[in-house]
């Protein structure tokens, strides 16, 4: 019988021929992810559950990052950090990236792409919802709470429903005025927040195969706005070439079955697509941004996984080139190696860094930062009565800090092009 | 598991995310703490904004003054209850608040997941919109044995749909326990 790429690698991990959509089934996993809001806790369930005889299932797949509240003072989140640090030494675990250290990364999602743990047709869990980013490098992720992530690390195993999957198709060339952002911000328009619940989305066509794989995982990062298990690309060339200049490990190639079975199947032409947001409180608040141009901003944000990758501060240099902007204006690198790379990339022969700079942004390190509010002292956090907008992923009441504010998702373009006026602005109008 | 679950009903709308349930900046405290655990009540719903607190009135809130428990117990939601971040320290907020039920239209996959595999809430669905038919303050009576829901303040009935699949772990406890019964761990 015909399958998806989603049900062929969890058939896979699961010992079995073949799976269908609503089968329950326990998986073998590949890699467990954790962080330091989710590491913690679920540390302690561990401890509770398997006692002084405590293991982990396989140290190697265990991999941690700390990187949600990193630069503050708070007491408690640096507490968290160094619960984590005591635990990766008790228990000898190679695979943590230390906050203070040259080892340290930043953002688990696009770290996780970085060093090597991405791999084709493999199965990865972690304790963050936007885990489901990995799915760009045609394998499946998906996020989980403490106490899954605790059984997970106990015995490398965990129960899951396989998904029914829909297909987003997008044909046709992308304009120079659109990235990534602006694609998955239609899906969720179309689908809303709960339309991928308890399912599968995989995107594909000739729009996506032209994507670097910076802006494939800014489709799958959001696939979890739409609710939906994982988000996932096939690997190709692309993905092949990436992942061989980081790591010397074997790996599967899936693709879907020409006739498998799909709950429904979405067509886009991107070149008759328009630079978009999501309006105030919720990511499928669609909109064109034509229809909300002028509308006064506060501030505007270029960072998290979902919108602090490299190809996203390209794309807002190219705007902010030879410009000044016109309200505060955060610049923070998803990783510490992409903010190495400010420095090293160039626009019309200027590093990324230096165009930043003389355009008045404020450059952070790299952290999860107030992509999701965080605590008081968070660089960027919204306060009472901002509207802010930014490349990040959530926009619900308060996520950004204060719950007095409002946040539109924008694609890195129109947050540039937005930061120079002000107010609202299509990224045409600067390109 | 208790068979009967009673009590005060608390209202909301749709697409409740964990945002709103424990806002980001109270993801520091311990879980394992008595002391601490009392902040992740003090907090829960929170950010949920005052219009939509407490329906159909609004204006409602969850917890009063310096409390760290709710005198509502049961929540009552719509659609996509739950969405957003994989945090566990939802689920784990309502509970230490006191709720021991949740009955909603539709759940975000991982809030569900973590109610039951970390046995924190019983989440109920419904076929159709139970936040139209039920007021804040309502006293509730879920039966779990027949998959019903009373309301006492109304003396209507609601049939709920079966736990399904998830009833094992549900009766178990939590996913450890449900393992260790199953021959899974020892």
């Amino acid at each position: 019988m015909a399958m998806t790429i989603t049900e062929k690698i969890l058939a896979k991990a699961a010992g079995k021929r073949r799976v269908e959509p609503g089968e329950n089934v326990w998986l073998d996993v590949d890699v467990l992810m954790t962080h330091d809001v989710c590491g913690p806790p679920t540390i302690d369930i561990w401890k509770r559950e398997f006692g002084e005889q405590a293991k982990i299932w396989d140290k190697d797949k265990l991999v941690i990052f700390p990187d949600h509240y990193i630069f503050t003072k708070n007491p408690q989140a640096n507490r968290n950090v160094e619960k984590l640090r005591i635990f990766a030494k008790e228990f000898g675990v190679q695979n943590y990236y230390d906050v203070g250290t040259d080892r340290y990364k930043g953002v688990c999602h696009i770290a996780l792409a970085e060093e090597g743990y991405n791999l084709p047709g493999t199965v990865l869990f972690g304790t963050d919802s936007h885990t489901c980013t990995s799915g760009a490098f045609g394998m499946f992720s998906t996020g989980v709470g403490n106490t899954d992530a605790a059984f997970i690390l106990g015995t490398g195993k965990i129960w899951e429903k396989i998904p029914e999957s829909l297909k987003f198709t997008f044909d046709g060339e992308l304009p120079p005025y659109l990235t990534a952002k602006d694609l998955i911000l239609k899906v969720l328009g179309e689908i809303t927040t709960d339309g991928g619940t308890y399912r599968s989305l995989e995107f594909d066509g000739a729009a996506v195969y032209s994507l670097s794989m910076d802006e494939r995982m800014t489709l799958t990062n959001m696939a979890i706005e739409a609710g939906a298990m994982n988000g996932i690309i096939a690997a190709d060339e692309t993905t092949e070439s990436y992942v061989k200049q980081r790591i010397n490990k074997p790996y599967e190639i899936f693709n879907s079955d020409k006739d498998a079975n799909y709950k429904a199947k979405y067509q886009f032409d991107v070149s008759k697509m328009e630079p978009s947001v999501a309006k105030p409180h919720s990511p499928d608040n669609y909109d064109i941004v034509r229809n909300v141009k002028g509308t006064r901003l506060t501030k505007s944000y270029i960072g998290s996984c979902t919108g602090g990758k490299l190809s996203d501060f390209v794309a807002a240099a190219k705007i902010l080139f030879g410009n000044k902007v016109a309200i505060p204006t955060f610049i923070v690198p998803a990783s510490t190696l992409i903010a190495q790379q400010l420095d090293e990339e160039t626009v019309s022969g200027v590093s990324l860094k230096q165009i930043f700079e003389n355009a008045g942004c404020l450059i952070a390190q790299s952290s999860c930062a107030a992509c999701l509010g965080g605590p008081m002292d968070t660089v960027g956090r919204a306060v009472d009565g901002e509207t802010i907008i930014s490349t990040t992923n959530r926009n619900f009441p308060g996520r950004m800090g204060s719950k007095k504010s409002s946040v539109y998702l924008a694609s890195p373009l129109t947050v540039a092009a937005s930061a120079l006026t002000g107010v609202i602005t299509d990224p045409r109008d600067f390109i | 598991m208790e068979k009967i679950v009673k009590g005060k009903a608390f209202v909301l709308g749709n697409n409740v995310d964990t945002d709103q349930i424990i806002p980001a900046e109270h993801l520091v405290y311990s879980l394992s703490d008595p002391e601490e655990k009392k902040k992740y009540g003090h907090f829960a719903l929170s950010s949920v904004p005052l219009t939509q607190s407490g329906l159909p009135m609004g204006g409602i809130p969850f917890i009063t003054g310096q409390n760290s428990t709710s005198e509502f117990n049961i929540i009552v939601g719509g659609t996509n209850f739950g969405c957003g971040s994989s945090r566990e320290h939802a689920p784990f907020a309502l509970q230490a608040a006191g709720v021991k039920a949740i009955i909603a239209e539709s759940y975000a996959r991982i809030f569900y997941r973590n109610c039951v595999d970390g046995g924190f809430l019983l989440p109920y669905e419904t076929t159709f919109n139970l936040n139209k038919k039920i007021k804040t303050g309502d006293e509730l009576e879920l039966n779990v044995e027949t998959n019903t829901l009373k309301n006492l303040s109304s003396g209507e009935i609601f049939s709920l749909r079966s736990l399904g699949d998830i009833l094992p772990i549900i009766e178990a406890g939590d996913i450890f326990k449900y393992a260790r019964h199953s021959g899974m761990l020892e």
